[in-house]
């Protein structure tokens, strides 16, 4: 399975490394660095890299290559995965994953990958479990730690392990017994040139926040569960109940998790919550182009589209923009060629607008393609695709717990052609 | 190198060390790594680190001529001998692989022979550094392993941490610490014995393999899940350490794969996977329990799992393709392509599913939902090699899904679909949306989406039109892709060549160089295809080429042009004029297409071109490049008739101006099925190391009934070995005498329920239970025996059965955990299993949650907790249907009233001393012989009760101690052994509960 983990870092330095089996040379890496060089973008090194004795499977998070190496067959998945569960557990430990972060703990990153995987294959990946192996480290408690002399590492196997729910810690216990869910959903959508929906479809997620006491089991039902159309769980989610009921059942992890990730059946029309009246156009021979922007709200169900945000890349012919914002302000990197505007709210009274000239490189010929803008938004208490929680019961404790249930849409991938 | 001499010399070599530092200031010096394999990224670094000692020397390690490259005075040298050398190149190799550690290496040692713990363990952690760095720091072994027996906690996984990576280079070191394992491993602690064999199995080193192989057969049925599955870890690292062990290993395996606990399964099958893929045999039996384990198993271990089992079901099941063929046959033959199936159409012998195959897929269908693509890979994977071809389709929806996923995870995936979709179009044709490339994709990844769009003639008018927007992407790459794409579109599907031909003939005049290049070449091969109408096309060409400068481009209209001069008989010579001109210039591909133009022109239309061929054959002759040169020369040879060419010139015409054949545009996808999907060597293309082939069906499945002694069979393994044939007798014994005890098992609930009703027990207080949830600890795991709840006979086919599994409960510490397995004998499916009415109404027993529906032939495995109220009054029940209801009584055991409770010797004594009088209860029990060890005592004991063993001397007294479930009162056993007979103590508060448990264990140690 897993061999070993490089982690390399922008500049190409590999600042840690880690074996489970024999000790493997970086020379291994310059594997990766040549496909590293080839690539255009830090996105384009491919993601699988078979070398004459080893495979390299790499993720790219935080600007950081988890390069893992693999001597024989694995599913490529299965690495993938893990290197994201890795990601994911040190943003969860430290709040980032920077190569600062990592070099800073350098010991609790050892540790953890210790306790991950044992001879290559995944051991404790679950939070909770890791999180009573090795505590997060926190200022209190290294300050607690260097005078009594105590540690981060756990004694005892913790008890998710061996129990069947071993993604839950035994004796939790809170004064206040609180159970949060945010439902979110993103929008992704192409619009193109004249304002008609290419593909939109929604994607949503269910966050959760359980401070519960004990073993709690709880059911959430929906509304109109009908409308999920693919949904995946977390482990803890009973799969017969909702194939049986649409009720979801499940004992939950303590803390932050992921409940739910669902998208919604592709029959139903998706509002688009803005519209966007664009004019981008270059002359021919002329070293000017013209840019107008609007933005207007649509579909919204009288919420407030907020925190709207526009990028675009512009071609590389433009040397530089001179516009006005009715609204917020813009920002052009003439370097990256980068145009965004951070917009705000839109006031359906006073539409933002984004007006006037490029100037592009003299003598060079009219760019051939026009940018596609890039859109962001938000608009809270409101799930875009009318999903509804019913209601939200516990069994198996005593106590009243206060409930709490959040809706947001967001913009996904959400792109406008011109 | 001789480190024995190493001491007394090391003083000379470091005098010699300093006066050349004096002499030489810019000796080059060689990094390890540069040394080994001139590592790009470790080269600067070390050059940086060396040159900040100031000295940079070189050493040729590894050869004993040519000592130093300098040169400049080598005499000094040459009195020394090659021991100085070898010291001297150790020395350099310890300091200078990471030389800033070379003070603070000095400093670090001191810290860890200091007596304080935090400075042993900031040093340690300073160590784990320098390794995480990559930075030798082999050189601290002596001073690190000495820890490994620390208290400290931390302290000891760190030393662990550097005892795994170091120990394979300082072996003689690594031996000292074995020993502080080997008594971990005996520890009652779980956690520590597994930790423990974690690291002695990690230490590479062949000396200790026996050690290792002694190990890894002892935890392999030890009593913690958890230490097994490490087993089943370790046994890999035993197997790549030494493969003489397979047999040995063989067996260890065989034993594990029968374990019940879905901890230990996936290791185990990782295991199975890496020494012996080849052992089918040892599947069998456990092809059903895996199955139904698979849901509850970890999410890693079930995609191993997964994957093992495609593999195993594609050798144990007939194919369920051909059922599919024999209703359609006529319009989807396409689908069933080897020729294999073909034979078994004609056959035509009606399919049935094998009940095995069949649980296989019902299984695994609900992982589909799992948040781990791996996982969803693995299940759409196993269907699309397993199940029949309409039932494929619903992984489709998750794999679209997993296209929401992070980058590399959307690569795999598409791979993996794009090849599904070669072999059945239309699969994916719903989703089609998802696949629409968006400006941020990665190149790789619009690439993909891309070729597996033109798949689908549904999608093409949206294709055509959104790839006019690809097509100026600036993306160039991508670009050329979506080119490429069309050309396949026009291809495959006859409708839209011209509408095809046309969009690519507009992107002719693009501007970008790329673009129009890849058109040309696209349009070349469409024009093969399909030349009668389309000399338009090539004029529009022949006009453009100007223009072009791509030199794959030219010659590409070149050859349409000679290919097709007739049809442009007036062009065709122009653009020869315009080349000859060119000529000298142009690029060889280009060359050498001028020269097939110019004679296949000569050919045609001699009359023009007779002058031009000449001179362009002339200028060839004496090109620089000798393919020109040769091709020049056979084309002379060929077309210009002279005395000595003979036969060949009359068949000039044939050879030159053959009908070609149009190229067939393929995917390059076409060819990937030859591999499993899902796996790394369908990703890459080519067979990777270890790669295992997935086999053809069957044309007759093998024996179903190799499966078959587990069907009956919901008892948890014990873990002894020859519990195999026990289970398969008792399992027997069962089924013949079922009416009986059915019978008794009803009349003994119905005799108890009144007797419960009188006595109705007050709970005890609630600050003595917590007191008694926090003093146990490591829950003991004995063997587990397994008790009827209901006869299939009593319950109209639902059975059940239940154990006590010894762990605490998840509900209330005041219960006591209880498995129940429901098992659905019937022909039909049972509905909503929940449980009724209880008695005593005021038994606090947490319910499990209505199962829905339970398959026929399937099985489901439960938990509840009942709170007994420390007495061994049976628990009485209703276990409902939806259409029945069974009272049913839970009879617990005296012995798993208990928790296994840790205290030293001490302790116990001190505990044993305040409960005296009447509250001790002791007998003397004749021993029978097979039981005077203490290991058979210790397991005989907890085979009965779930106590935990205090650990004492070695001496003829055993003790155990746990503490009741609900009260949490201390219970003391000890056992004294004299001889044949042993006097057995039992010290309680709980006198009704000390002689019932006096009378069990009395039993259970006369027993052989």
């Amino acid at each position: 399975m897993i061999h070993s983990l490089f982690l390399v870092n922008a500049s190409g330095d590999i600042f840690l490394e880690k074996h489970w089996k024999s000790v493997v040379s970086r020379s291994v890496c310059d594997y990766f660095f040549e496909a590293q060089e080839r690539a255009t973008e830090p996105e384009n090194v491919p993601p699988v890299i078979p070398t004459p004795h080893h495979y390299l499977i790499s993720v790219l998070r935080h600007r950081i290559y988890f390069v893992a190496v693999i001597q024989s067959e694995v599913p490529p998945l299965f690495v993938i995965e893990f290197l994201h569960r890795v990601v994911d557990t040190f943003q969860d430990y430290f709040g980032v994953c920077t190569e600062a972060a990592i070099k800073d703990n350098v010991v609790v990153v050892y540790e953890l990958l210790e306790e991950m995987l044992d001879n290559g294959f995944p051991l404790a990946t679950e939070s909770n479990i890791l999180k009573e192996l090795i505590k997060p480290p926190t200022i209190l408690r290294t300050m607690v730690n260097t005078i009594t002399g105590s540690t981060n590492v756990g004694e005892q196997l913790p008890t998710g392990q061996l129990s069947v729910v071993p993604w839950r810690r035994t004796g939790v216990k809170y004064t206040n017994n609180e159970a949060y869910f945010d439902v979110v959903e993103e929008i992704d959508a192409i619009i193109d040139k004249s304002g008609s929906t290419i593909t939109a479809e929604i994607q949503g997620v269910i966050d959760a926040c359980v401070k519960l006491t004990g073993m709690p089991d709880l059911t959430l039902s929906f509304m109109n569960p009908r409308l999920l159309d693919d949904v995946s769980f977390h482990p803890c989610v009973r799969f017969k109940r909702w194939e049986a009921e649409r009720i979801l059942s499940f004992i939950p992890p303590d803390g932050n998790f992921r409940l739910l990730s669902y998208h919604v059946s592709s029959q139903n029309l998706v509002a688009i919550p803005v519209y966007v009246k664009h004019n981008i156009s270059f002359r021919e021979g002329s070293s000017q182009g013209r840019f107008d922007l609007t933005l207007g709200p649509k579909q919204t169900m009288g919420k407030a589209v907020e925190a709207v945000l526009v990028s675009s890349q512009l071609p590389r012919g433009v040397l530089n923009a001179n516009l006005n914002a009715s609204q917020g302000t813009y920002t052009f990197d003439p370097v990256t060629k980068m145009l965004t505007w951070d917009v705000g709210k839109i006031n359906p009274q006073k539409l933002p607008s984004l007006k006037g000239t490029m100037s592009l490189q003299a003598g060079a010929s009219k760019p051939d393609e026009n940018p596609t803008i890039n859109i962001q938004f938000k608009t809270q208490q409101m799930a875009i695709s009318g999903l509804k929680v019913n209601r939200l019961d516990m069994y198996g404790e005593k106590y009243k717990p206060f409930k709490g249930i959040k809706y947001m849409t967001k913009a996904g991938k959400f792109q406008v052609r011109t | 190198m001789s480190v024995q001499n190493f001491p007394p010399i090391y003083s000379t070599v470091v005098e010699i060390f300093q006066w050349l530092k004096s002499v030489y200031k810019n000796i080059s010096f060689p990094e390890k790594g540069s040394c080994l394999s001139s590592g790009r990224s470790l080269a600067p670094r070390g050059r940086r680190s060396c040159s900040s000692i100031g000295c940079i020397v070189s050493v040729p390690f590894g050869s004993h001529n040519n000592v130093w490259s300098t040169g400049r005075d080598p005499a000094i040298w040459e009195a020394d001998t090659d021991a100085v050398y070898a010291a001297l190149s150790h020395h350099l190799w310890s300091t200078f692989t990471a030389p800033e550690a070379k003070s603070s290496n000095e400093d670090l040692k001191e810290m860890l022979e200091s007596n304080k713990e935090s400075l042993k363990l900031e040093a340690m952690k300073r160590v784990v550094g320098l390794i995480a760095k990559g930075k030798n720091a082999s050189e601290l072994f002596p001073a690190v392993v000495k820890n490994v027996a620390s208290k400290n906690i931390e302290l000891k996984k760190l030393v662990y941490v550097y005892l795994v990576r170091y120990a394979e280079e300082q072996q003689d070191l690594a031996l000292l610490s074995i020993s502080t394992f080997q008594r971990a491993l005996k520890e009652p602690n779980q956690f520590i014995r597994a930790s423990a064999l974690r690291v002695l199995s990690s230490i590479r080193v062949s000396i200790i393999v026996p050690i290792m192989m002694l190990a890894i057969k002892e935890a392999s049925a030890d009593m913690s899940p958890y230490v097994r599955k490490t087993a089943a870890h370790a046994i890999q690292k035993l197997y790549s350490l030494d493969p003489d062990q397979k047999e040995q290993l063989i067996e260890v395996i065989e034993k594990l794969l029968k374990d019940k606990s879905t901890l230990v399964a996936g290791s185990v099958v990782v295991a199975f996977d890496e020494v012996c893929p080849d052992r089918i045999d040892l599947i069998h039996k456990n092809y059903r329990k895996l199955c139904n384990l698979l849901v509850d198993v970890e999410e890693w271990g079930q995609v191993v799992i997964i994957s093992m089992l495609t593999r195993y079901a594609r050798t144990q099941f007939t194919s369920p393709w051909k059922e599919g063929a024999m209703f359609d046959e006529d319009n989807e033959k396409a689908f069933y392509e080897s020729e294999e199936e073909k034979k078994d159409q004609t056959e035509a012998t009606p399919y049935t599913m094998d009940p095995d195959h069949r649980l296989l897929l019902r299984n695994t269908k609900p992982l589909l939902q799992s948040r781990n693509t791996a996982v969803v890979m693995s299940v759409a994977q196993l269907y699309w090699h397993l199940a029949p071809k309409h039932e494929v389709n619903i992984v489709t929806k998750s794999l679209v899904r997993l296209l929401r996923s992070h980058r590399e995870v959307q690569y795999i995936v598409l791979q993996n679909i794009a090849t599904m979709s070669i072999q059945r179009k239309g699969m994916f044709e719903p989703f089609m949306k998802s696949f629409y490339v968006r400006s941020t994709d990665a190149t790789h990844i619009k690439t993909l989406k891309f070729l597996f769009l033109r798949d689908s003639d549904a999608v093409f008018p949206f294709l055509f039109s959104s790839s006019q927007t690809y097509v100026k992407s600036q993306d160039k790459a991508f670009a050329a892709a979506t080119i490429q794409a069309i050309g396949r579109c026009a291809t495959d599907i006859s409708e839209v060549t011209d509408t095809c031909l046309s969009g690519l003939v507009l992107l002719l005049s693009n501007r970008d160089e790329t673009v129009v290049a890849e058109s040309v070449v696209v349009i070349k091969k469409l024009l093969q295809t399909q030349p009668t109408q389309h000399s338009d096309i090539i004029k529009h060409m022949a006009k453009l080429f100007d223009n072009i400068s791509v030199s794959m481009a030219r010659a590409s209209i070149l050859w349409l042009m000679g290919e097709y001069c007739e049809r442009v008989p007036k062009i065709a010579p122009d653009v020869l004029r315009k080349m000859a001109k060119t000529f000298t210039a142009e690029e060889d591909i280009v060359k050498l297409q001028t020269v097939n133009l110019a004679a296949k022109l000569y050919l045609t239309n001699s009359k023009q071109t007779k002058l031009l061929t000449q001179y362009i054959l002339n200028l060839g002759k004496y090109d620089q490049s000798y393919d020109i040169r040769d091709r020049t020369r056979f084309v002379r040879q060929l077309i210009v008739p002279n005395e000595k060419s003979g036969a060949l010139n009359k068949y000039a015409r044939r050879i030159l101006l053959a009908p070609k054949p149009a190229p067939m545009l393929e995917s390059a996808f076409k060819d990937r099925d030859r591999f499993q999907l899902g796996t790394l060597s369908h990703s890459i293309n080519s067979k990777a190391t270890g790669y295992q082939e997935l086999s053809d069906w069957p044309a007759v499945a093998p024996d179903q009934s190799v499966r078959n002694v587990e069907v009956v069979e919901p008892k948890p393994r014990n873990l002894n070995s020859e519990s195999e044939e026990q289970s398969s007798d008792e399992s027997d014994e069962t089924s013949s005498d079922s009416g009986k005890s059915s019978s008794g098992s009803e009349k003994s609930s119905s005799e108890s329920e009144p007797e419960q009703k009188k006595k109705t027990k007050t709970k005890k207080a609630p600050q003595k239970k917590s007191k008694a949830a926090a003093a146990v600890t490591a829950p003991s795991f004995g063997p587990v025996k397994t008790h009827e709840l209901l006869h299939h006979m009593t319950g109209k086919g639902l059975s059940a059965k239940y154990h006590f599994p010894r762990q605490p409960c998840l509900y209330q510490p005041s219960m006591v955990a209880v498995q129940v397995i429901l098992a659905n004998s019937s022909d039909h499916s049972l509905e909503k299993i929940h449980i009724g009415d209880r008695s005593p109404a005021g038994l606090n027993i947490h319910c499990f949650n209505t199962i829905e529906r339970l398959e026929p032939e399937a099985s489901v495995t439960v938990s509840m907790g009942i709170d007994f109220s420390d007495s061994t009054q049976a628990a009485n029940f209703q276990l409902c249907t939806k259409e029945d209801q069974f009272s049913v009584s839970i009879q617990p055991v005296v012995g798993e009233l208990l928790m296994p409770s840790t205290m030293s010797e001490q302790d116990f004594s001190k505990e044993q001393g305040k409960l005296l009088g009447m509250n001790e209860t002791s007998a003397t029990v004749a021993m029978a012989t097979a039981n005077t060890s203490s290991q058979a005592v210790s397991k005989q004991v907890l085979s009965v009760a779930n106590v935990g063993v205090v650990s004492s001397g070695p001496n003829d007294l055993h003790r155990f101690a746990g503490r009741t479930v609900s009260s949490g009162a201390l219970v003391l056993v000890s056992l004294e052994l004299k001889e044949s007979s042993a006097l057995l103590t039992i010290n309680t508060e709980k006198s009704v509960m000390a002689s019932m448990l006096l009378r069990d264990l009395k039993q259970a140690l006369a027993l052989a």
